[in-house]
């Protein structure tokens, strides 16, 4: 590859926030897992060196945290060495995490290291079906163990949960585990639909009444823990009429780095056909950021079409999704379906109704196995 | 949370205060999001240390910036009060 000296006259503003995926590697099989359906495999993961040389070049290019992210970012040996570099670059490091790999001697390690903040997932509330969501017997108790760790530490603990038509009726109690475990923080993130979420998308839909009983629960639950608990909330797109902002726009404040080196606005951007991304491997974070064409491709509103272009929503939700154009409209420059305006738009209640009739029954995340 | 000249803010859990300097700014880094504090509170948030009470900071204002101690006072708890609600600083 061969890279120009110097950026475009026009250098985009700088990223806020790197996702560092440092593994696929992960004992949970979650369906909706958000890594791409082709997982990479452990030979190919970066060594610990280049990761050291991202951070700080993250670091140098304006971002002020790093997400360090998987798969199981616990799973790496080297997780200690990496939060390490992280934090030594300056930047505030994040550890999202199954919870279940790591004691509370690793834990005071990674404390030690500089680690900032935990952010634990968990699959439901009621451990039965937490253990079954994520395909790990056992998961859910360990998962109580570390929180209870995170809060002897004294780091901060984000708790996020998933929620979906199979765990969406247990989120007041999701709500009163978050406050149980000590945390600052609750993520109720609706699911995204794309790579293994896409494929499950019939047993994870949540009904229209599912979806408002859960908003009025965020909603009391604010209010009641003002002070206590920040709720962020992510919702659905096939309920809503205009699209999210996805990423904040794509090449405007977020990128992620892939185990293997690919340089991505989003997570789920490697799975789009017609892209070289970038890897770290051969070019600098910052050449990835301000001049690769795969960055460039959709940054802005140039590359906009109908309706979005000339929309007084263009610089709000920067034409939605470009994974869930791709998935819905088979093609990654369409405005998102999740838009009413998108003449794509009635396949998402299509899904809906399919999904009302539809079973329970999930396609686990697993290696080598790429759903239909 | 009421404040008074006697409280000791300290920053909240997971919340640091640092440079920015890819945008000329400082900025408190916490959890997943940031905050960027106006001239005014960034003054405050600098004297926020755990060991100094609200009244401390007042004088170090009000010395600094020749103003009536009484009505840095009011700002100061009310602009701790809001950093409180945000998580930014706890007692």
């Amino acid at each position: 590859m061969t890279a120009p000296a110097v950026p475009p006259a026009a250098s985009p503003a700088a990223p806020l926030a790197l996702l560092a995926e440092l593994t696929h590697r992960c004992p949970l099989r979650c369906p909706y897992c958000s890594n791409p359906t082709a997982l990479t495999r452990p030979g190919e993961e970066l060594d610990t060196a280049i990761w050291a040389r991202v951070f700080q070049e993250a670091a140098a290019l304006g971002c002020l945290q790093v997400h360090l992210s998987g798969g199981e970012p616990t799973a790496r040996r080297d997780i200690l060495d990496l939060v390490r570099a992280a934090s030594e670059a300056g930047l505030y490091t994040n550890l999202i995490t199954s919870g279940v790999l790591t004691g509370g001697a690793k834990l005071q390690a990674l404390a030690e290291a500089g680690l900032d903040h935990v952010q634990l997932s968990v699959q439901d509330a009621e451990p039965a079906s937490a253990d079954r969501i994520g395909g790990y017997r056992g998961g859910h108790a360990k998962k109580l163990e570390f929180a209870r760790l995170v809060q002897a530490s004294g780091l901060p603990l984000t708790l996020n949960a998933v929620v979906h038509r199979q765990n969406l009726d247990r989120l007041p109690q999701l709500v009163a585990l978050a406050l149980e475990l000590g945390a600052g923080r609750l993520e109720v993130a609706h699911v995204q639909y794309y790579g293994w979420a896409l494929a499950n998308r019939d047993a994870l839909l949540p009904t229209r009444a599912q979806l408002e009983a859960a908003t009025a629960t965020v909603e009391a639950a604010r209010r009641a823990l003002k002070g206590r608990l920040v709720i962020d909330y992510v919702v659905p797109d096939y309920y809503a009429k205009r699209p999210k902002s996805c990423m904040g726009g794509w090449g405007r404040q977020f990128l992620a780095v892939s185990p293997a080196g690919r340089v991505l606005p989003c997570h789920a951007a490697e799975s789009l056909p017609g892209f070289d991304f970038p890897n770290v491997r051969q070019v600098s974070l910052r050449w990835a950021w301000e001049a690769s064409e795969a960055f460039n491709r959709f940054r802005g509103t140039g590359w906009m079409p109908a309706p979005c272009r000339g929309c007084e929503r263009a610089e709000i939700d920067w034409g939605g999704c470009r994974c869930q154009a791709f998935a819905l409209a088979g093609d990654a420059a369409a405005t998102d379906p999740a838009c009413a305006l998108s003449p794509h738009h009635g396949v998402l209640s299509l899904a809906v109704e399919a999904a009302v009739e539809a079973g329970f029954e999930f396609t686990y995340r697993e290696p080598q196995k790429v759903p239909g | 949370m009421t404040l008074s000249g006697a409280s000791v803010p300290r920053l909240g859990r997971g919340m640091k205060l640092r440079e920015d300097k890819a945008r000329g700014q400082w900025v408190v880094l916490g959890p997943e999001r940031m905050f960027v504090p106006d001239e005014i509170a960034l003054e405050v948030l600098r004297l926020v240390d755990g060991a100094r009470p609200v009244d401390a900071i007042v004088d170090d204002l009000a010395t600094r910036f020749a103003a009536p101690r009484a009505e840095i006072l009011g700002d100061v708890l009310a602009m701790l009060e809001d950093l409180a609600a945000k998580g930014v600083v706890a007692t």
